[in-house]
Order: structure tokens, then C-alpha cells, then sequence
């Protein structure tokens, strides 16, 4: 009997054969934090241990208010700081330009590699799948318990496969398959299992797109997701990569799994989460001409270059009709954007472009949604009152309907403004 | 552990997620005993929880409840208003993993989405629980559901009072 990618990696960690519903206690590879390592410091000082397991698997990014827009923001990142500083944990990006969202600044600062076992203070951790690792968000104890032992245990999920074919039709992209995915499969339709991603629908994404999807995972309950980690993959880690513990896994043909889906991505059409649930899915002919206040083209689910890149085109000559917030996802992405033209682009257009990070996706500052206000937004979690006030409505959507809604301050079908 | 709990019942439905339980509004909070004010205050309809939950109500919820965030507020809030245990169908895997680590337990009700959606388990019920057995009774409504127990791994922490109990003690015993 074959075995999973989760059976593969969990194993490889543990040492020794692993299969599904095994508990194992492994060594996580890097564990990453982000604006909240300040509490888990806390934490991690009353257990009455004096130092971390490893500084060098520690890394910090803070990204969820940056610069600090309150004075307890500010308190936390102080507290980061000075923790990394006594602890002689170097991997800190703090509020400068190496920084950005912290799930962007892991992928292209080669931690997120083949095989790793990699966890995050984060429910997007599952982000690094994109690149073939095991990757999972916990809670902030369990953050504190993994700094001061180097341990964690896991249950070896169970896995799901999702077999993908096709192309997109212009118009349409990995964030719409992904809401609809959501949408079929509801909100708990992969909790506590792993899910792997297979098929040349995948294999023709670009990684960025793979990230997209990966990072969507924990939107329907998954513990992980995961693509192959092929030659795309390879080539984008091959100057960067931050340790040579990686590995390219991948599962076998005969692997056995607890449910397994099939799509043809010619098949999927533009669509949005609406109110207040990611699963609530709806087709763009449902939720066309709803009036918008507010467009929000960021965060790390579609915050990267080939985000900005499809949105200016739509956006390039035209004038956005409502407020529209641009957050590239790093300074790198900002800067490749600055290069490209593209923030001409979206200053042309009317955009406001703020600095990267997680800006308003979580509701911290930098696009606060008033009572009665509706947004269109490329992020992940539309939950009641996420943006602000909690008589505010989100629907999620692709970086290509954003743009064409924000022209015509009502949700607008990609496809008529390409 | 035979000791029965005997409380009202809170009833919330399927895929309660984290912003619902905690906002992030208040997520700089970080001292748990603030917490409890702030729970569901974002639930519509579940507005004045904060205000009427007594010590030793139920939690009692359907499928994937504490979906989204990785927020441990989440679980503090329910724990130090005094809710003894979350009873849910099914819980998002990073809620349960910060309920156990905290030692709060969570014990899994099949069919209790459904008997939410029937009415057969409602708001203000009193209830009786059983954690050694996992056993439910509504006494208002006369229904009686079976919970499942938690595995040994998971019981040993919840024993030690959640992971830093736990680690502390293990710390302890290697001095």
C-alpha cells in the first residue's frame, strides 16, 4: 500500500514509517511567528525555561499592524524585538523594507522548502504547501511548548485528494477555483486532513497560484495543503533556499485516501464568498451589480506580483469608481511592482497603495469598513464584522474582479473588462 | 471523573468561527480573565452572552465550531466565564489543539447539528453531563445524546491541567 504525502513527511520527521491516525512527536523545522510573539514570549517565560530549543529555527516577521498603529502594537513589536535580541534569534523582519505579510516573506526568503515540517503562530501556515513542505498553523501555547522543547506532536491525518485538469478561460483564476472548491466541499469539508492538490491543472499554475490555493486550506478545515514540489519549485528555491534539510516528497499513485474530488478548471467560471462565510459561494451571474464601498487588492492569499500584474490590467486607463486599498504582499513585490509600472497604474487609476502587510484583511487599520459598508476584497476569511464594524459586509473574490468591480463601484464580471 | 454537570444550555449552529466567539477587535487583550465580556458579542442574537452566561452553562454548538483563526482567545473566553465544556459535533482542528493545550475540554456529540436544526436541544435547556462518559441528557427537552471520549495522548495533557502543566512538570522531573 502506498503512502500519502502527510504519511511520507511525518515520517521522514518522526524517523521511522508512519500511516494515518498514528500520533507522532517530531522536530518542527522552522517555527515562525509573527506580531504575536510578543504573548507567546510571555508564555514562553513562565514554563522556567531559560533559553529556545534552536534560535535559528525561530523566525519572527511582523506584518499584522505595520507600523504599529496603536500603542499596544507597538508594545508587542518592542517585545519581539527585544525577545529575538536576548534569545540570539536572528531571523527577524522587523518593520523595514525586507519586510512584509509573513507568509510572502517565508516563501521568497526560501524557508518554505520540500519536506519540511514548518509551523506557525498562523492559521495560513498551510501557505508553504505551494512549495511541497508539511506545513500547519497552532496556537500560541503550543508556539511557547515548541520553542522550549523543539517538539510538537501530530496526529498523522488522513488525506484528501483533489485531481485537477484544464485551463482557465481568461477571466478566470486559481482564486475562483478555490472559493468554489470551498463552496462544494463547505467549510468542514477537510477538517483535521491533509490535502493534496494533483493533476496538470496544478502542474500548469504558476507558484503563486499554488500559494493562493495552499493558503485557502484552512478555509475548509484542512491541517494542511499541499502541491508537488516540481521543477518550478526547484528552480525558484534553487539560489535562496535557508537549509539543505529539504527533501521533495510527494505521494505515491497507489496512496490511499478518505475522499478525493475532481475538476476541470475550463469548467469554473468567476465566483465570490458572500457574507459571512467562506463556503457561501456564488457564481458572478448571483452577485453582479451588488454596490461596493470599498475594493481591497492585498494580503497573503493575493498579494503577490501576478496579482498586481492582472489587476493593473484591468485597472490601466480606467478610474476606480470606489475607494480602492493596494497592499503589495513584501517590499519585494512592491518594488518589482514599482519597476513594472504598475503602481502608475493603480496611482493613475486612483488607487491608494499602502505599505505591505496585513493592513485591514484582519481589521487592524488601513481600510476600516464603516456600518452599512459593503467591500470586495482578494483575502481569505469574509466572517462577520472581520473588517471593521460588525454591520459591514465582504465578499471575497480574484485580484481580476476586484479591479473591475472597483471601476464600477458594484461587483463586475471580470471577463467583460479584460 | 463521575461527577455530573448540570447547567443551561447556549446554542449556537454549524461553523462558528473565531471572529464570532472572540473578535479580533479585542485581540490585543491578553490577560484571559478580561476575556469573558468580549465572547459572541458578534454572534447575532448571542449579544448579551457576555452578560447572562452564569458559571457552569454549556457551550453547545454543530459542526466545525472555532473554524478560522488561530487565536487562543477563543477558547479563554468560554473557559473563564466558567463554561465547563464545549460540546459540538465537530470543532476546527486548531480550536480543539488550543482547548486541549489549555486543558479545557471539548467533547464531540455526533448528530448534534441536526438535533440543534430539530429543536431538540434549545437554548436555556438544563442539561446534565457525564465527561467520564461522555453521556448528554436535556432534561427540559427529555433528549439524551452520547459524546466520544478524548485519546490517552490528549487525556494526559488535559490531566496535567493543559501543555505548560505539563512541560513544567516534565521539566520538574528531569531536575
Amino acid at each position: 500500500m502506498g503512502k500519502t504525502f502527510a504519511e511520507k513527511a511525518l515520517g521522514r520527521a518522526a524517523g521511522y514509517d508512519v500511516v494515518a491516525n498514528q500520533v507522532v512527536t517530531v522536530e518542527p523545522d522552522w517555527c515562525m511567528s509573527h506580531d504575536n510573539g510578543a504573548p507567546i514570549a510571555r508564555t514562553f517565560k513562565k514554563i522556567g525555561v531559560k533559553n529556545v530549543w534552536k534560535p535559528e529555527r525561530i523566525v519572527f516577521i511582523l506584518d499584522h499592524a505595520v507600523p504599529a498603529p496603536s500603542s499596544d502594537h507597538a508594545v508587542n513589536h518592542k517585545e519581539v524585538r527585544e525577545f529575538a535580541a536576548e534569545q540570539g534569534i536572528k531571523h527577524l523582519y522587523d518593520v523595514t523594507s525586507d519586510g512584509g505579510v509573513c507568509h510572502q516573506k517565508m516563501c521568497e526568503e526560501g524557508f518554505a522548502l520540500p519536506g519540511l515540517i514548518m509551523v506557525g503562530s498562523d492559521s495560513h501556515t498551510c501557505t508553504y504547501g505551494a512549495y511541497g513542505a508539511f506545513s500547519t498553523g497552532i496556537g500560541r501555547s503550543e508556539m511557547a511548548a515548541a520553542w522550549a522543547t523543539g517538539k510538537i506532536w501530530f496526529k498523522v491525518p488522513e488525506s484528501m485528494k483533489v485531481v485537477v485538469t484544464g485551463k482557465f478561460k481568461p477571466g478566470v483564476s486559481a482564486k475562483d477555483f478555490i472559493l468554489k472548491f470551498i463552496g462544494d466541499v463547505k467549510a468542514d469539508g477537510a477538517d483535521y486532513m491533509s490535502v493534496e492538490f494533483h493533476g496538470e491543472g496544478i502542474e500548469n499554475m504558476s507558484i503563486a497560484e499554488r500559494m493562493t490555493l495552499c493558503n485557502m486550506g484552512i478555509e475548509f478545515g484542512a491541517k494542511n495543503a499541499v502541491c508537488k514540489p516540481d521543477q518550478k519549485v526547484l528552480d525558484a528555491i534553487k539560489d535562496n533556499a535557508k537549509c539543505d534539510r529539504w527533501e521533495p516528497l510527494w505521494a505515491d499513485e497507489d496512496a490511499v485516501y478518505a475522499a478525493e474530488y475532481h475538476y476541470d478548471l475550463g469548467d469554473i467560471e468567476p465566483g465570490v464568498a458572500k457574507p459571512h462565510k467562506v463556503d457561501n459561494y456564488g457564481p458572478i451571474s448571483e452577485v453582479k451589480g451588488t454596490k461596493i464601498h470599498e475594493a481591497f487588492l492585498g494580503s497573503c492569499t493575493n498579494g503577490r506580483i501576478e496579482d498586481l500584474r492582472a489587476a493593473a490590467a484591468i485597472l490601466k486607463g480606467k478610474r476606480v469608481a470606489v475607494r480602492t486599498i493596494v497592499i503589495p504582499a513584501s517590499w519585494i513585490v512592491y518594488r518589482q511592482a514599482m519597476k513594472e509600472g504598475l503602481l502608475d497604474i493603480f496611482l493613475d487609476s486612483g488607487c491608494v497603495i499602502c505599505n505591505p502587510g496585513c493592513g485591514p484583511c484582519m481589521g487592524n487599520h488601513e481600510g476600516i469598513l464603516a456600518p452599512g459598508e459593503t467591500a470586495i476584497s482578494t483575502a481569505n476569511r469574509n466572517f462577520k464584522g472581520r473588517m471593521g464594524d460588525k454591520d459591514s459586509f465582504i465578499y471575497l473574490a480574484s485580484p481580476m474582479m476586484v479591479a473591475a468591480s472597483a471601476i464600477k463601484g458594484e461587483i463586475s464580471d471580470p471577463r467583460e473588462a479584460l | 471523573m463521575s461527577e455530573i454537570l448540570k447547567g443551561r444550555a447556549w446554542v449556537f449552529g454549524d461553523d462558528v468561527d473565531t471572529d464570532l466567539i472572540y473578535h479580533n477587535k479585542y485581540l490585543a487583550e491578553t490577560d484571559p480573565k478580561n476575556m469573558p465580556q468580549y465572547a459572541f458579542e458578534y454572534y447575532p442574537g448571542k449579544e448579551n452572552f457576555a452578560k447572562e452566561v452564569k458559571p457552569g452553562d454549556f457551550v453547545v454548538a454543530g459542526k466545525n465550531f472555532g473554524c478560522g483563526s488561530s487565536r487562543e482567545h477563543a477558547v479563554y473566553c468560554l473557559e473563564y466565564a466558567g463554561i465547563p465544556v464545549v460540546l459540538a459535533e465537530t470543532c476546527s482542528r486548531i480550536y480543539y489543539r488550543n482547548a486541549i493545550n489549555n486543558g479545557y475540554p471539548v467533547l464531540f456529540v455526533k448528530g448534534l447539528s441536526d438535533a440543534i436544526k430539530a429543536g431538540k436541544i434549545k437554548d436555556g435547556d438544563q442539561l446534565e453531563v457525564e465527561l467520564s462518559t461522555g453521556t448528554i441528557k436535556d432534561v427540559t427537552s427529555g433528549h439524551e445524546f452520547h459524546g466520544d471520549a478524548v485519546s490517552d495522548l490528549e487525556n494526559d495533557i488535559m490531566k496535567a491541567g493543559g501543555l505548560m502543566e505539563y512541560l513544567k512538570a516534565q521539566a520538574a522531573a528531569k531536575k
